[in-house]
């Protein structure tokens, strides 16, 4: 009983009524006539898709600047890479490489100016991120009617001026990623072999970041910035650093979910795309001041099959399609849990 | 004088600068000034009780209300009722407003008490429970509405027999509240009981901040450890605070939505935090501090700007939409705005402290 207790308390109960909730929706899905394969396939193409994102979350909870909500900036920089690579006209992994390098560039742009601004707000910068990032999803709505995009590909047909609402990667850079070194077993399972490549690649990278002395001196930030500071490391460089390498990692993931994704989503699309990866972090048991990489994959893992096995077995059983309200409940309950569980650390 | 000019300023650089927008879009926008007038008259009468709700929680020191969402759930509900019992007029409203009472307490105490053990983030909490509560709000809406709850009108329920239509309409109780008390000046109607119940509703604030509890609440926002020292119960007063705001916001909703006629059973409450909050800064009010002219001065402004930027987007270049994506913009930014000023403030104050006593201590 004791084991038992504890074993709770370590991997958290909201953490343990998922994976319970999402193993009963695994061994339901064969009884009800879900198809296994194709789903378990739907989930690792989802984690190849959104892992960088939620990789995104790591920096600025190891420094201290809590959950970026405000990862919309670095999914701008991203949709720029993308647009404008494809009006480059470059196709295949040229084109990719373009989106992904210019992303990286707007990137570091943006994570630097949004450091500078939360270092002045230190303690209060989820709700600030949350807003500046709406508001510069809204600022960049203007940009997609003004910018002098020119691709047949992308700008309105005839009567409309900017950019259209979802642009096809089609012929561009399409399941670039997903079908390197694809591997099927049986008839419906695939195996995203390329982006769970990419994936796990980041994450290497960013996991010898953080055992570098500089990535060291980010954590300390975070673990205590008195001491920090009196160790000689800069406060506001180190968190800086974090935030740009975040927004970046936000610019990066973006590209990847839309090779996947097959579409470039503009204007308010990137409004709330935040949300999910806070909440799969958070799933995989972060708390608002620490991250591991562990906490990035089995959270990874538990949203997206989540959000993947819900509404098939929910459709087969009870001919109702739940799964959008059961996502908010979850995704959101899991961040009220987080808010309020930590308390904050004494300054 | 210059610096006191400069403080003047910086406290009022969000209102400064919309008013500087407006004075600019409002020529460019070409719109008739009886149009503009009429709208906002109208606008007034829609929105102002709601804003009314979040002054109490940022006097209690917990900043602006995210999760007066709740209330205008509960509103919600309230109305989807009557509307199902066919109860039409003022007594539908006010029924209601009733259904919506007890709600809207559940919903605030609960709100109070995570807010309680999230102190120090509670706007980012109740931005966040706005949106769980959302989900609990969808779940009884369209699946429970016409299976479990009992509704009786076919034609609320979607064509799968249960969970409610994506519009109510609400032709029984429609502008009842505004066309209560028929007023017409120089061919403007004037929404005159829409107007009693916002002077209500303020007289009612006013005299709540002078009672004991009022000035607890005060108390309490001006320092939570001196007020708990002094004998001030501050956990329960800051969930009364929550309370008394998600009790107004549920009955603004049910003011807001006579007005307009119609619900919008999954979208009507989501944007009304958000709508209400940016109004309440445009008008003056910070993070710490708001008062009932700051609310009235806010709706017209926000309104305003809401009403003439389409138009000056569409004659300056040509495109509605970037007119509103502007104010889209506009709206979010000046909740960041406002939130970095209030911030920034408070860090500088902070270290400013830290500075003196460092100082103190080599003395």
């Amino acid at each position: 009983m004791e084991a038992v207790k504890r074993f709770t308390a370590d991997f958290g109960l909201p953490r343990l009524l998922i994976t319970v909730f999402l193993l009963l929706l695994f061994s339901a899905a064969p009884m009800v006539g879900v198809n296994l394969p194709s789903s378990l396939s739907d989930v690792l193409i989802r984690v190849g898709m959104n892992g960088i994102m939620v990789l995104a979350m790591v920096p600025m909870i190891q420094s201290g600047c809590g959950l970026n909500f405000g990862l919309s900036l670095g999914v701008l920089a991203g949709l720029l890479g993308a647009t404008i690579s494809i009006e480059s006209g470059r196709v295949g992994l040229a084109g990719f490489l373009i989106a992904i390098v210019v992303g990286q560039v707007f990137g570091a742009l943006f994570g630097f100016g949004y450091g500078k601004l939360l270092n002045r707000v230190k303690g209060g910068e989820m709700m600030i991120a949350t807003y500046v990032g709406f508001s510069s999803v809204m600022a960049m709505c203007i940009a997609w009617v003004v910018l002098p995009f020119k691709s047949p590909t992308m700008i309105w047909g005839y009567g409309g001026s900017g950019l259209r609402t979802t642009i096809s990667v089609e012929g561009f850079w399409r399941h670039i990623l997903d079908d390197f070194l694809a591997f099927h077993l049986g008839e419906n399972f695939k195996f995203p072999t390329g982006a769970v490549l990419v994936f796990l690649l980041v994450a290497v990278l960013v996991w010898v970041f953080f055992h570098l002395k500089l990535g060291t001196a980010v954590t300390a930030v975070g673990l205590n910035a008195t001491y920090a500071k009196a160790s000689g490391i800069s406060i506001n460089r180190m968190r800086i650093i974090s935030v740009m390498m975040s927004t970046m990692l936000g610019a990066l993931g973006i590209v990847v979910f839309q090779q996947s994704f097959g579409f470039i989503q503009l204007y308010d699309g990137p409004l709330y795309m935040a949300f999910p990866a806070v909440a799969a972090i958070l799933i995989g048991g972060a708390t608002v001041n620490k991250a591991t990489l562990a906490n990035v994959f089995i959270g990874t893992l538990l949203y997206q099959g989540i959000l993947t096995m819900t509404p098939e077995v929910f459709n087969a059983v009870l001919k109702i399609d739940m799964s959008d309200v059961i996502r908010v409940i979850v995704s959101n309950g899991m961040i009220l849990y987080a808010l309020t569980r930590t308390m904050k650390v004494a300054k | 004088m210059s610096s006191r000019l400069r403080v003047f300023f910086i406290d009022n650089a969000v209102a400064i600068l919309i008013l500087l927008l407006i004075a600019f879009a409002i020529p460019v926008a070409k719109l008739p000034a009886s149009f503009l007038a009429q709208e906002i008259l109208m606008r007034l009468g829609r929105d102002t009780f709601l804003v009314l709700a979040l002054l109490l929680p940022i006097m209690a020191g917990m900043g602006l209300n995210f999760g007066m969402v709740l209330g205008a759930m509960a509103g919600q509900l309230g109305l989807i009722f009557i509307s199902d019992w066919g109860i039409v007029g003022i007594p539908g409203l006010l029924l209601a407003m009733i259904i919506s009472l007890p709600i809207s307490v559940c919903l605030g105490w609960v709100c109070g008490s995570i807010m309680n053990r999230a102190k120090g983030r509670e706007m980012v909490t109740g931005f966040i429970l706005a949106f769980f509560m959302n989900g609990i709000y969808m779940m009884i809406v369209l699946y429970a509405m016409g299976s479990i709850i009992p509704i009786f009108n076919p034609e609320l329920l979607l064509s799968r027999g249960y969970g409610i239509r994506n519009v109510v309409g609400l032709d029984g109780v429609r502008q009842s509240f505004d066309n209560l008390i028929p007023l017409h000046v120089a061919g403007l109607k004037i929404p005159v009981f829409s107007y009693l119940l916002i002077a209500a509703g303020a007289g009612l604030l006013i005299w709540f901040r002078r009672t004991k509890l009022g000035q607890d609440m005060r108390a309490v926002g001006q320092d939570r450890a001196v007020s708990g020292a002094a004998g001030i119960p501050v956990e329960r007063t800051r969930i009364l605070a929550i309370m008394i705001s998600t009790v107004l916001a549920g009955i603004g909703q049910v003011i807001f939505l006579q007005n307009l006629g119609t619900i919008n059973t999954t979208s009507s409450h989501e944007q009304i935090g958000m709508f209400s909050i940016a109004a309440l800064l445009i008008g003056g009010a910070s993070v710490t501090k708001a008062s009932i002219p700051n609310v009235i001065v806010g709706v017209i402004l926000f309104h305003l700007l809401f009403l003439v930027s389409p138009m000056a987007g569409k004659n300056l270049i040509g495109s509605g939409m970037l007119g509103e994506y502007f104010r889209q913009f506009v709206s979010y930014g000046v909740i960041a705005l406002a939130l970095v000023l209030y911030e920034w403030k408070r860090v500088t104050r902070e270290n400013d402290a830290r500075a003196t006593l460092r100082a103190g201590g080599a003395a």
